[in-house]
């Protein structure tokens, strides 16, 4: 599904380099957590991987079902079916929730040459997928993302992407930010999406989330590489003592 | 001395060959005082500081410069709308394509036709807004609308009118030179919508007296037509009353040369004036908007949102002003213009004013020009909106807040719609 092979990436106007050579392959139907210091390169290679301009990559490669996806406009990567939830998601005044979804559920199917969803059927979805997030018609109604609350902003997150439908998902800290019940919804809207052939990545700080969206392969990432790579137990031993260890016995 | 000396020697280039309308008594001396009033204060010249920003030379050369007639084969603007017609065509009015000129609640005619009539109302207001509006600020175009125009509308409401009467302005010669003067009277309690919508000439110059008694309402959405080389100089004149509302809007998308000014005077306490606009210019695109409201009377309000989007070289300017009397106390004034500027080869000029002798008022003002959002546009892309369609939910996401001013939501969605549907048929070239 997504192959990242010996990534370098630095900032497009500084000489700072973020990413140094990242090797990570996921394959269908896996769950990956990335873990990992602040500032250590996470954000920054889930915004690569979806297009955000302003890095350069200096060095290796990264595909998404064997196709280079790095020369690709982030829009293109979408309709392939690769989704980012946002670490920060903006707010967007002036851009109805609703409008929003459908611009982009309707310009991902034409890009994949299939046809535009009816009003109809487009309602029905949305009122289905905001129903099992606890996402009120108010909520809808309002411009992305405007005046949501931190966890409702992590919410209208997973809700695009449940409505989207996207193969690769990259979650970006969503659980930050959420309170034990929110954390729960979004953990079982991420896992109903959870199929043989959708991918995973997800960002986290905290073990919590991981326990309840499990994970195939858990990554440490440090100072702009993956340092350690191991199963869900590498998860407990950060929660437990830290990141000092593990940096130690790499070094 | 030779710059005043050139500037009266435009107006009378200007003027030279054009004979006065003739009219009832009332219009021949109004007529025959605006244009000694445009000879002594000369046409707007470069120098001038109220043209610092939009370069008059086009506006008041005297024969206007060719513009083409854009065939866009959409359907009209405000179609839809349940309206009383009045078209003109080049400037002058069309029967056959008007509805009849009568409706409940107001006294509609053309504007020949009252001038031509030796006792009407309109008498006392036709040139005399115009008039009060030449102080502290020369408005030589619009003295010049008041001696040279030969049709309008005047329109005077007595009531709730039950639909708006809707100004079209047909644009059909390459070399038409337009002057449209309208003069509209809401009496005490009533009710009025104007509706304009039309490139309307080549060169046009339109000026519109607004005297909302009492208690009267009276709003107004323009949406100036689209054709690229028209050239147009507006003046809405408008003094309100106790407690009565004026609330305009306009839209102008295309056009070489716009100027667009606003001259309100709130006489009447608990007054409430909102103006707004939306620009979007493309290229050759210079639009200029030219607010100055007066406050003269107790807590009455006032309110500008202007809004310009600009690329490939697009300029706008916003020129507004809100003057505050020492009479006029608890006033409530507030005033934003804002630009979206596509790319660097367009700009924005604003000269935001206060002028206040009153000291319990509550006044604020603030400019902005910026470029699109990438965080904003990155995150649309990032859901699978393509740039240019994502750039575009911005825009006009940018300019609905402008847009939000208009009143009727029909009429706002329908400009909404429009703006959509003009982009999308950009995008796809
Ligand atoms: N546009 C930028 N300009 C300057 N520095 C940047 C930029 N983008 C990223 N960085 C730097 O790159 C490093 C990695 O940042 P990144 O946001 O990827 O970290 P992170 O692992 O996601 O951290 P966190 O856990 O705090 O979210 C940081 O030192 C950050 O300051
Ligand atoms: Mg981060």
């Amino acid at each position: 599904m997504l192959e990242i092979k010996n990534l370098h990436v630095k900032l497009e106007e500084e000489d700072k380099q973020i990413i140094k050579g990242v090797d990570l392959k996921l394959e269908p139907g896996k769950v990956h957590a990335i873990m990992g210091p602040n500032g250590s390169g996470k954000s920054t290679l889930s915004y690569v991987l979806s297009g955000r301009e302003g890095y350069e990559v200096t060095d290796g490669t990264a595909t998404f079902d064997g196709q280079d996806i790095l020369d690709m406009d982030p829009e293109e990567r979408a309709a392939a079916g690769l989704f980012l939830a946002f670490q920060y998601p903006v707010e967007i005044p002036g851009v109805g929730n609703m409008t929003f979804l459908r611009t982009a559920l309707n310009a991902q199917r034409k890009a994949r040459g299939d046809e535009e969803i009816s009003s109809a059927d487009f309602l029905k979805l949305v009122r289905e997928k905001a129903k099992e997030l606890e996402i009120g018609q108010e909520m809808l109604k309002r411009p992305v993302n405007v005046g949501f609350s931190g966890g409702e902003k992590k919410r209208n997150e997973i809700l695009q992407m449940a409505v989207l439908e996207p193969r690769l998902c990259i979650l970006d800290e969503t659980d930050s930010g959420l309170d034990v019940d929110a954390m729960k919804l979004v953990a079982d809207g991420v896992n109903r999406l959870r199929t043989e052939n959708r991918s995973f990545l997800v960002i986290t700080h905290y073990q919590r989330l991981l326990n309840h969206i499990v994970p195939d392969v858990v990554h440490i990432m440090a100072d702009g590489r993956i340092v350690k790579t191991g199963g869900p137990e590498l998860a407990l031993e950060v929660e437990e003592n830290g990141y000092g260890d593990i940096l130690k016995e790499v070094a | 001395m030779a710059v005043a000396e050139a500037k009266r020697e435009a107006a009378e280039a200007r003027i030279a060959d054009r004979p006065l309308p003739k009219g009832a008594k009332w219009a021949d001396e109004a007529r025959a005082a605006a244009l000694a009033r445009v000879r002594s204060m000369g046409l707007p010249g470069r120098r001038d500081e109220y043209w610092k920003f939009t370069n008059p030379a086009t506006l008041v050369q005297a024969e206007p410069p060719a513009a083409s007639v854009l065939e866009t084969g959409e359907s009209p603007v405000f179609g839809a709308v349940d309206r009383l017609k009045v078209v003109f065509v080049d400037g002058v009015f069309d029967p056959a394509q008007s509805d009849e000129l009568a409706m409940e609640h107001i006294e509609i005619q053309r504007l020949s036709e009252a001038a031509g009539t030796d006792i009407h109302w309109a008498r006392d207001l036709y040139g005399a807004l115009e008039t009060r509006g030449q102080t502290p600020v020369d408005r030589p175009l619009a003295a010049l609308n008041t001696a040279l125009a030969e049709d309008g509308v005047v329109i005077r409401a007595t009531g709730r009118a039950p639909k708006p009467v809707s100004l079209i302005y047909l644009h059909k010669s390459d070399s038409s030179d337009a002057y449209l003067h309208h003069v509209i009277r809401v009496e005490s309690g009533a009710e009025l919508t104007v509706l304009e919508n039309g490139p309307a000439a080549a060169r046009f110059n339109k000026v519109m007296e607004v005297d909302v008694a009492d208690g009267g309402t009276f709003h107004h959405v323009c949406a100036q037509g689209r054709d690229h080389e028209r050239r147009s100089a507006t003046h809405v004149f408008a003094r309100l009353g106790e407690e009565s509302v004026f609330k305009s809007f306009t839209l102008t998308v295309n056009g070489v040369m716009t100027r667009n000014e606003c001259v309100i005077e709130l006489t009447g306490d608990r007054a409430v004036t909102h103006v707004a606009g939306a620009a979007v210019g493309d290229g050759v695109f210079h639009q200029d908007d030219t607010v100055f409201v007066t406050h003269d009377a107790q807590d009455c309000e006032s309110r500008q949102v202007f809004k310009k989007v600009l690329r490939n070289g697009a300029v706008g300017v916003f020129q507004g002003k809100i003057l505050v009397k020492p009479d006029a106390q608890r006033t409530d004034g507030y005033q934003i213009s804002q630009s979206l500027l596509l790319d660097e080869d367009s700009q924005f000029y604003a000269k935001p004013e206060l002028e206040i002798y009153a000291d319990d008022v509550q006044c604020s003002h603030g400019s902005t020009s910026g470029a699109i959002d990438e965080d904003l546009l990155f995150y649309l892309r990032a859901r699978g909106v393509p740039r240019a369609e994502a750039q575009d939910m911005l825009v006009i996401a940018f300019l609905a807040e402008a847009l939000e001013e208009i009143e009727d939501r029909t009429l706002a969605d329908e400009l909404l719609g429009r703006l959509e549907g003009w982009m999308a048929r950009r995008r796809q070239g």
